[in-house]
């Protein structure tokens, strides 16, 4: 048996010798071999891997199973289909060569009845030719149908064997004993069991084509990971394949060309592509120190980056998981479906014998032939696939369909959920914002000149990841102003900070804070509130109990907030903005971008709060934050979106994550969830619908009024073609446009 | 005629039984990871019983190419996985109570039921 395995960390021409002894010393490995440039061993033996990749470990190197890529599975499965669509192709084909010409007879040149002797001869020989077709073009459901009933279970193959060994049996006693039944009853069904097994092989064979577009969005992503990765070993560039990457490898990137995998730019400048990954249309600028990302494109310089993620690992492979579990997971729509397809089978064979007996009791002779056209019709008509297809045949689309847009959706039942929001919270701060606010007014209101205040200020907020505080220390910097000494801090959540520099004990915070401290505001409240209402937020500045500035701050409002909460509005969605920042510049945020509502100068944990307030007034409620601090509150949302900045894929406490910074993508995730639900019901609504009158009308209910029987070709292509219609309805929204909307 | 009408009526008994009423045996699962082939519309085994409080592998064979069987869902513990064809695929189910939890393809034409306890 060989093995290959991927080696982590071995660079050197004495790790290939330590591998291949560590290995050999194991008794059930007969043969190692490593190919250094590789990076792979392939052992001959029959040792587990875990054992492989424990002696490799004892040797001080990480090894893994080369596993089989997506791609590798995707190009499988669709070989697999591709045979597959075939096989049913030329079952039809040779079913319906058989079923048609005998129902061209049936229907315009003779009678399918048997009378003389030279007639049974004759549908003998054709009852012979239809149990090949049987054999050969439906053995799947005959086999199927069977080792179900074995194992107390039924599906549609039971329905369809049932529904054609029926017709065909009935036609051999008709052959064999033609006059055990009355004269009118002898009638021979042979078309039908092979039209049926014809035309339901079509459908199923329609079907595998038609689910094959179904994922197509998943295609897509696959065909972002390249193949092959330049990487620099040993000082030489060396072209090697995707899955021998391994950590800390340095990728050398022409313009051009795909990133291979996740890592950090080491060297160079350019500008990389991301729109396939995050809906965003810009090229995103790249240098020293920022992140790239696997499936991405280089446009225009050349890069050197580390890889930090590999394989399974980065963030394209982590996208293509979870949009695959997404689209293979169940909204609680399809439940009720799901029951009912569960107790199907047997209730139609219930139904099909109860109308039997009804004909047979009640029936105009030959009461034996309708008896046996009913049952066999109701049998074939019942079509549980297309209640069991309904919902996630447009889940899959849908999912994928808001992939394509940037658009992570973390469930069935979060897609759901989000069809149904009726009102959105928006965090202002990087979410409605750009989350870079930056020093715009500094007013000086003590002895203190522009430069100290600053140097000050920028010293308090160093030790400080918060956003304002950051704007602060980089507006330092830009002024060339010198920071001063920071010798004590301290953090109050929801007011501020305050500490002591170069020997002053300070205070940076808002109003209250102020207020807390006693330190007289009065006459800079004025300045304050006309700064808040041009949309900035001012933060007063004291030292030694003394104000000595208001420092405004603005954050600027994302180009394309105010079209998206546009979009929300005209969908119906009542927007909440919610913020820590004071009321004035909240409500000037808020007016700014078309706001009507929102919560002002809310602490960090008393977001989820007005989560729960909107939802005790009977809203479904959705959540849209940075994923960060209000983590709470987007769990405790109906649904919470967290707006990813660029590649910060699935962000835990999110059922929806947005890849692409801009709003534009709630609305789309929301546009697409609503096109989706509305499929579904469709789907439902169509499969529901088609069972309910289809199987009463198999049956014969039509009988009385109108003289109405189906015949049971009718039903196999009725059949065949409703699965079929769930599936092309379903691929339907992939030509949905969330943007027009 | 009377006849007739009984032999339906019966019918009609043993599809309640066999496909509703009736609790077919059940397969244990082995020490480390039992096999579940995919096949002509079933799984077999298709009632496997799991020993409580503890993680299980379960192998899945697929060698039924109808789209339908290519995807494995067990609801309860929220995981669903597609099953590549002619291949085997592994599939660790977290601790689990006592209790039965179902496992099905999207359409609920194969169906299976884990017995925990």
């Amino acid at each position: 048996m060989h093995t290959t395995l991927i080696i982590e960390g071995a660079n050197c021409a004495s790790c290939v010798s330590k591998i291949e002894t560590a290995l050999t010393r194991l008794e059930s490995v007969d043969e190692a071999a490593m190919n250094l440039a590789q990076g792979t061993v392939t052992v001959n033996g029959t040792a587990s891997t875990e054992t492989l990749i424990q002696a490799v470990d004892l040797a001080g190197y990480r090894a893994r199973i080369s596993e089989a890529s997506d791609e590798d599975l995707l190009s499988e499965k669709e070989k697999a289909d591709e045979a597959y669509y075939k096989r049913l192709i030329r079952e039809m084909t040779i079913a319906l060569s058989l079923g048609i010409p005998l129902m061209v007879y049936g229907l315009f040149i003779g009678e399918m009845t048997v009378e003389t002797n030279t007639e049974r001869l004759a549908w003998l020989l054709v009852g012979l030719l239809t149990l090949g077709i049987m054999v050969y073009a439906g053995k799947h459901f005959y086999l199927g149908a069977w080792k179900s009933l074995l194992n107390h279970n039924a599906n549609m193959d039971t329905l369809i064997a049932l529904g054609t060994g029926t017709a065909w049996l009935y036609s051999m006693v008709v052959v064999f004993f033609p006059h055990a039944l009355p004269e009118m009853a002898r009638h021979v069904y042979f078309e039908a069991t092979a039209m049926i097994i014809g035309l339901i092989n079509l459908g199923l064979a329609l079907e595998v084509k038609a689910r094959g577009r179904t994922s197509e969005a998943i295609k897509r992503l696959i065909g972002l990971q390249p193949k092959t990765a330049r990487v620099i070993r040993d000082g030489e560039d060396i072209d090697i394949e995707i899955e021998q990457v391994v950590l800390d490898d340095l990728v050398r990137i022409r313009p051009g060309e795909k990133i291979p995998v996740d890592g950090v730019v080491r060297e160079g400048h350019t500008a990389v592509d991301e729109s396939m990954l995050t809906g965003e249309p810009m090229p995103v600028e790249k240098t020293a120190g920022d992140e790239v990302v696997a499936g991405t494109i280089n446009k225009t310089g050349s890069i050197i980056f580390v890889a930090n993620r590999v394989g399974k690992d980065t963030a394209l492979a982590r996208i293509i998981d979870m949009v695959k579990r997404a689209q293979n997971s169940k909204p609680p729509i399809g439940r009720l479906a799901d029951v009912i397809a569960g107790i199907f089978v047997p209730a139609v064979m219930i139904i099909a014998i109860v109308s039997a007996l009804v004909w047979l009791n009640f029936g105009p002779e030959p009461t034996v032939a309708f008896a046996v056209v009913s049952a066999t019709t109701v049998l074939i008509i019942a079509c549980p696939c297309a209640l069991g297809l309904a919902t996630p045949m447009s889940v899959m689309v849908g999912v994928g369909k808001a992939a394509e847009a940037g658009v992570l959706i973390r469930s069935g039942e979060a897609l759901q959920t989000a069809s149904k929001i009726t009102a959105m919270i928006l965090d202002k701060t990087g979410t409605i914002t750009r989350g870079q606010p930056r020093v715009t007014d500094i007013h000086l209101t003590g002895d203190h000149d522009e430069e100290r205040v600053l140097g000050m200020a920028a010293a308090l907020e160093s030790g400080s990841e918060h956003p304002l505080a950051v704007s602060i220390v980089e507006s330092a910097n830009e002024r060339g102003v010198a920071v001063e000494k920071l010798e004590q801090f301290k953090a109050i959540a929801g007011y501020g900070v305050e500490g002591v520099v170069a020997g002053g004990s300070v205070l940076f915070g808002n109003e209250k804070l102020m207020h807390e401290r006693n330190i007289g505001i009065d006459k800079a409240v004025s300045i304050a509130q006309n700064m808040a209402s041009e949309a900035k937020t001012p933060m007063y500045f004291a030292v030694d109990g003394k104000l000595a500035a208001i420092i405004a701050v603005e954050d600027p409002v994302k180009e394309d907030s105010i079209a998206a909460i546009r979009r929300l509005q005209h969908d119906g969605i009542r927007v909440v903005m919610l913020t820590g920042d004071n009321r004035a510049t909240a409500s000037a945020v808020a007016d700014k971008v078309g706001i009507s509502e929102f919560f002002a100068e809310v602490l960090p944990e008393d977001k989820a709060d007005k989560v729960a307030e909107l939802q005790m007034q009977g809203e479904v409620v959705g959540m849209t934050g940075d994923g960060i601090n209000d983590a709470p509150a987007l769990a405790l949302a109906n649904v919470g979106f967290a707006i990813g900045t660029g590649t910060d894929v699935a962000i835990e406490s999110a059922d929806v994550t947005l890849m692409r910074g801009s709003l534009h993508g709630l609305a789309d995730a929301i546009a697409v969830s609503r096109a989706t639900l509305q499929n579904i019901k469709q789907n439902l609504f169509g499969a529901f619908i088609y069972n309910v009158a289809g199987i009463p009308i198999a049956a014969g209910i039509l009988y009385p009024f109108f003289g109405l029987l189906l015949s049971p070709v009718i039903a196999g292509a009725a059949m065949a073609f409703s699965s079929l219609t769930v599936v092309t309805n379903a691929n339907r929204l992939r030509f949905f446009n969330p943007q027009e909307h | 005629m009377i006849l007739v009408n009984l032999a339906g009526v019966l019918l009609i008994a043993l599809i309640v039984w066999w496909f509703w009423l009736y609790k077919p045996g059940e397969a244990s699962v082995a020490d480390s990871a039992l096999l579940i082939t995919v096949a002509d519309g079933t799984y077999q085994p298709s009632r496997i019983k799991l020993p409580e409080n503890q993680p299980v592998t379960l192998t899945f064979l697929r060698k039924d190419p109808s789209p339908c069987s290519a995807t494995v869902l067990f609801p309860a513990f929220d995981i669903n996985e597609e099953l590549p064809l002619n291949a085997s695929k592994t599939i660790t189910l977290p601790e689990m109570q006592k209790g039965e939890y179902a496992f099905s393809c999207q359409m609920q034409m194969y169906r299976g039921t884990l017995i925990v306890g």
